[in-house]
């Protein structure tokens, strides 16, 4: 008989001592029908669902079972182990909300060979574009499709291109915006490392409809593997006459180069992208004139975000209608995102346009870490905002989020909870944001860093009200006045976590607590006299010798010594140390 | 081709403008001032102070007037509440980033950004904190780099790089920590700033200033051992009134004279008398190598900034270079040979400072070879500013003063010698004097007017007893670097070229008085007032050509001999150096292309 594993998991959060149970329960009726040897029994730590009850995962074949009860371990082994069957009531059926357009490939096909990638579809779309279209039906089937950039600011992809298209030049360029930058966001990074072809083939195509012979790849250095892939895949399009002269016989010529980000955030955006590739410092310049207008070597240039570029083979493949099928009536077609933060189940999504915020959090993420109460969701990165819990039945599309205050951004989505505060959230991202200041607008460089400074002062507990009239003073000037939309947007997480959690503000302010016991100045730890069982667990983990006292006497935190740590919080087996 | 012409409305005036124009200059051209830190008319325009923001109705945000050009239909709002606080807002956070020590600054009462705070009605320091730090950079001999000051306009690096093309500064770091300075954190002295001090005259604030010699000035002039000795250089004379009140281009010479003598200095001497010497010495130089077969085209050398770039970026001219040195250092040196021995005094004991419009000269005056008198020759460098503050530090109305004279043997001078002070007219005092020199015959009229005018570049063809000769005239460095380009590749062929530092020539040299009022350095019509007084002084002299100065020929008769002669060789001429700019290792220095 082939050998098998079976792994076991109880994906329950409450119930914790079950799955021994259910381990002695298999390895009973293994042993009974004599199948210990062939048969490798695992408890593992994770399995990829959530309270879904005692779940199974059953090797080589994949088969998940779900919600198993005692009474179901003999008929498992008997009927699926040893008989090879399917019990189709047990099987843990993926009712997904997810749609894969864009990361279909991901996982599936060897990102180094072009042969996988053709068979699973690719490059039809350019044979098409070749063979059959016109740089002006390519806008018109991108028009269509209502494709919209995936890269933060929505910008209508037909639109950018077919700019491009109409100017009068020898020489264009499209440029592949590598340059991912948002802190725990890898979406582009996961496309260009698992499916780079998708990304040529939709960078070819942008060539032949603007009539250019040249793009650059602008990856970020800190992506070496993506780089490494897009290099092959580039080597490969070449030896297989998809780039070079008359691609496909036809006659459209079309070379692509690689050019590293050298890991500024600011070089993401499309101005100071172009400065950098030219080799100048990476520092935004006023638009307009556009790229498209004026862009790289002072020629016609349009960049696209990796998304944008890996949805235009399917989109061409499809038809822009069938694209345009999916979505609300302004954002059309899926969106990748990197969802983190509080979330049992974090990792990239891809998701219908349109689809809430609640459903990708709660039925795609599994919900909230320990079952804790959600706060809010932010999302679009360090230029984006908070979403709090009362509108997570909103449809996500780019109107939608930034109605709240928000943005799409390039997709990051971060849960939080009960156990976050807004305030250490916006002085993390708005942190990112000074660092990463190319320091060449007066609102941008020095708005956020005394934006930073008074949310500084905010969180050590030496707040006043006045403040607040401050932060909303400074990133509204920092908002409307600052050159690129790093510096215009840099101000959002204060804005929007002000808009609504100003309570929480003014919490830190008068009160000086910090409920969510992150900003260490606003919180004291204390022991409880009556739960405290004297055991003296505290005293010994404590690493600055604050605690005093002995087994006899019982024991008190010196509030003069104590680093906020919170060791002692953990190690009480009591919860006899208390965070106030 | 007629430019098409764009309708709009700036608040609520219809305006009419060609159709690349920006927001600000269709402002500017109905009278509506929106206020600016970063923009300058001569230097490309880059939006990064945002002082200028305005209201255009559709847009989401505030752009920046100085960078956004006009369409049709196009509504803009330039004195909104909203706009106002926006403005208001940026100039509190440039100013928490800045020291608060107007009174005791360099630039009070002539600051940008003390005006701009003034105009937009700052009256508190709203987020006042933590400030950034830099130590203050004075290793050059020329100017004074304090970044603490800094508002990060750009305009220094934008003139260095636009104007000069030395690019000695650039912007490093980022976010909060960006800082305008050389490359790799080099100071001044080891950059390759040719210390020309343009970016003083663009900077908004004291970041970028002259290195003081005031102090030193005034330390020997009470000093009863020292015997101080001055000159002044020819574009001074119709600048320094600007301090006063006085309109550009107003000749204050002789009143400079007696403000100078009231300062303290016993002799005081004009630099046009040696700028007369030195067109004797560079006149027959180019004649001989006009004759000879010498090295051609010869480039004049009297302008410092221009010396330290050719050594520096261009070493490949430097046999082209006439070796007279400029008329300051011509005249540092016979005021401790021949005025000394004269006047017999101890040149040990005479303190010599210039006065003049350049910080270049600062620098020049410090090389080591300029010690020919067996002292260092010149002691002192004054800049046109600093004279003027010197004037007001010892409470002499200068707008009363009578007018003084120069101290002969060294105070005459002819019409050729003022123009030194604007570009071309080097070229033009030259070539009086060549034509008749080697014509044997009177000018028919002395003034060539082909080679005056402020553009970069001028060309001319002067026939010199049926000789053509090819002369051509450049000013800014940028310029240069295109001619000199041009002369490599053979598209340009001369045999006499006139090379200024600055845009404009002396008269816009780094060391001029700050431009008053709404008037930005570089301005067309400041620097043409200013030339027009040069031309004018020239053309109110009798005596209008060099070889005609009665005291060349004295000085020629008592003391120097002849022309090119043995004495002249040791005083008034000099050699130059190939310079290799630290970080670029000296066996490629041929063969990369720094410039």
């Amino acid at each position: 008989m082939q050998k098998k594993i079976i792994y076991l998991r109880d994906t329950d959060s409450a119930q914790q001592d079950r799955i021994n149970d259910f381990y002695t329960l298999f390895s009973n009726e293994l042993r009974d029908a004599n199948l210990q040897e062939p048969v490798q029994l695992v408890k593992i730590a994770d399995i990829g669902l959530y309270e879904k009850g005692i779940t199974v995962k059953i090797l080589p074949e994949n088969i998940v079972y779900s919600g198993i009860k005692n009474t179901d371990v003999k008929r498992i082994v008997e009927e699926t182990i040893k008989g090879n069957k399917i019990i189709k009531e047990l099987l843990y059926e993926k009712k997904s909300k997810q749609m894969r357009a864009v990361l279909k490939n991901c996982g599936y096909i060897d990102p180094e060979s072009l042969e996988d990638y053709i068979a699973a579809g690719g490059y039809k779309a350019l044979i098409k574009v070749l063979l059959e279209m016109k740089p002006e039906n390519v806008v018109e089937e991108l028009k269509k499709s209502g494709l919209r950039g995936r890269g933060g600011a929505g910008y209508p992809t037909w639109m950018k291109w077919n700019f491009a298209r109409g100017m009068n030049s020898p020489e264009k360029y499209v440029i592949c915006n590598g340059d991912e930058g948002d802190p725990g966001a890898y979406m582009d990074r996961s496309v260009l490392e698992g499916d780079p072809h998708s990304v040529l083939e939709g960078m070819i195509i942008a060539g032949y409809t603007i009539g250019s012979s040249k793009g650059y790849f602008y990856i970020r250095a800190e992506y070496p593997l993506a780089v490494e892939r897009v290099q092959k895949a580039i080597d490969q399009a070449v030896s297989a006459g998809l780039l070079g002269n008359n691609i496909l016989g036809s006659n459209f010529n079309f070379e692509l180069e690689i050019r590293l980000g050298a890991g500024a955030f600011v070089c993401g955006e499309e101005t100071a992208l172009i400065a950098s590739i030219e080799g100048k410092r990476g520092t935004p310049h006023p638009r307009p004139p556009y790229p498209s207008v004026k862009g790289l070597w002072g020629k016609p240039t349009i960049i696209n975000n990796v998304e944008t570029l890996a949805n235009i083979p399917k989109l061409i493949a499809g038809g822009g209608a069938k694209f345009a099928s999916v979505g609300t009536e302004k954002s059309k077609g899926t969106k990748v995102f990197a969802l983190t933060g509080k979330v049992k189940n974090s990792g990239l999504v891809e998701v219908p346009m349109g689809i809430t915020l609640r459903e990708i959090i709660f039925d795609i993420g599994g919900g909230i870490l320990n079952n804790r109460a959600i706060k809010a969701v932010q999302t679009g990165g360090p230029s984006g905002g908070v979403i709090p819990q009362e509108f997570l039945d909103t449809p996500v599309d780019y109107e939608n989020l930034s109605k709240l205050g928000s943005i799409m951004g390039s997709g990051g989505m971060i849960a939080i909870d009960e156990t976050d505060c807004l305030v250490d959230l916006a002085k993390f991202y708005l942190k990112f944001c000074v660092d990463e200041s190319c320091g060449k607008c007066a609102p941008c460089r020095l708005g956020g860093y005394q934006l930073l400074r008074i949310l500084e002062k905010i969180s050590e507990g030496n707040g006043e009200l006045e403040d607040l009239n401050k932060l909303k003073k400074i990133s509204y000037a920092m908002q409307k006045a600052s050159l690129c939309g790093l510096g215009q947007s840099a101000s959002n997480p204060v804005f929007s976590t002000i808009r609504y959690f100003e309570d929480e503000y003014k919490k830190h302010i008068v009160e000086k607590k910090c409920q969510a016991g992150k900003c260490k100045a606003l919180i004291y730890f204390k022991i409880h006299p009556q739960k405290c069982k004297k055991c003296g667990l505290c005293m010994k983990n404590c690493p600055s010798s604050a605690i005093l006292g002995s087994r006899e006497a019982g024991y008190v935190i010196d509030p003069q010594k104590c680093i906020k740590c919170g060791v002692c919080f953990d190690v009480c087996k009591f919860k006899a140390v208390m965070k106030e | 081709m007629e430019k098409k012409m764009i309708n709009l409305i700036i608040d609520g005036i219809a305006v009419k403008v060609a159709e690349d124009s920006t927001i600000m200059q269709a402002a500017d051209s109905i009278g509506i001032h929106i206020p600016r830190l970063c923009y300058h008319p001569r230097l490309s325009s880059v939006g990064a102070c945002r002082v200028c923001v305005v209201e255009v109705d559709g847009s989401k945000n505030f752009p920046a007037s100085c960078v956004t050009t006009v369409f049709e239909g196009m509504n803009v709002k330039t004195n909104t509440p909203a706009i106002r606080e926006a403005r208001r807002d940026i100039v509190e956070l440039i100013l928490d980033n800045h020291p608060k020590e107007c009174q005791i600054c360099e630039r009070n009462n002539n600051c940008e950004l003390q005006q701009l705070a003034a105009t937009l009605g700052v009256e508190e320091y709203l987020y006042a904190g933590e400030r950034k730090h830099f130590p203050i950079d004075d290793s050059s001999c020329s100017i004074v780099r304090d970044p603490d000051k800094c508002i990060l306009c750009g305009k220094c690096v934008r003139v260095c790089a636009e104007i000069q093309g030395v690019n000695a500064l650039s912007i490093s770091a980022r976010g909060y920590k960006t800082n305008v300075g050389p490359a790799y954190n080099m100071n001044m002295l080891e950059s390759v700033c040719i210390n020309c001090g343009q970016c003083t005259l663009v900077c908004p604030t004291a970041a970028l200033t002259e290195k003081d010699g005031i102090k030193e000035t005034f330390k020997n002039l009470n000093n009863p051992e020292k015997v101080c000795v001055v000159q002044i250089a020819p574009a001074v004379r119709v600048a320094v009134g600007e301090a006063f009140g006085f309109a550009p281009g107003t000749d204050k010479t002789y009143e400079m004279v007696t403000a100078l003598r009231m300062l303290g200095f016993k002799v005081v001497f004009d630099t046009q008398f040696s700028a007369d010497l030195t067109i004797i010495e560079e006149g027959h130089e180019f004649i001989k190598r006009l004759t000879t077969g010498g090295k051609l085209p010869m480039f004049t050398s009297c302008s410092p900034g221009w010396i330290k770039y050719l050594e520096t970026f261009h070493p490949e001219f430097i046999e082209n270079v006439s070796t007279c040195k400029s008329p300051q250092q011509m005249m540092g040196a016979l005021i401790k040979t021949f005025y000394a021995k004269k006047a017999g005094l101890d040149p040990a004991k005479i303190f010599s400072v210039s006065i003049m419009p350049c910080t270049a000269k600062k620098y020049e005056c410090a090389r080591p070879e300029m010690n020919s008198s067996g002292f260092r020759d010149v002691d002192v460098v004054l800049t046109t500013r600093e004279l003027a503050k010197m004037i007001k530090q010892a409470g002499i109305k200068f707008q009363e003063l009578k007018p003084g004279q120069f101290d002969g043997p060294m105070g005459e001078s002819t019409g050729a010698a003022p123009i030194f002070g604007v570009t071309g007219g080097v070229m033009e005092a030259a070539l009086r004097t060549a034509y008749e020199v080697i014509t044997k015959k009177e000018l028919p009229s002395v003034d060539f007017k082909d080679v005056r005018g402020l553009s970069g570049i001028r060309e001319a063809v002067i026939d010199v007893a049926g000789t053509k000769v090819n002369v051509a005239v450049v000013n800014g460095l940028a310029n240069v670097h295109k001619l000199l380009t041009e002369i490599k590749e053979g598209k340009r062929k001369y045999h006499f070229v006139e090379v200024m530092t600055c845009p404009g020539g002396c008269i816009g040299g780094g060391g001029q008085i700050y431009p008053q009022g709404d008037l930005e350095a570089m301005d067309k019509e400041l620097y043409s007032l200013r030339s027009e007084g040069l031309y004018d002084i020239d053309e109110r002299k009798k005596l209008r050509k060099s070889h005609e100065n009665p005291l060349i020929t004295a000085i020629y008769k008592e003391f120097l001999q002849k022309p090119l002669g043995e004495l002249s060789h040791k005083l008034l001429h000099t050699h130059y150096h190939c310079a290799c700019p630290k970080g670029v290792p000296s066996e490629v220095r041929d063969t990369v292309n720094i410039g």
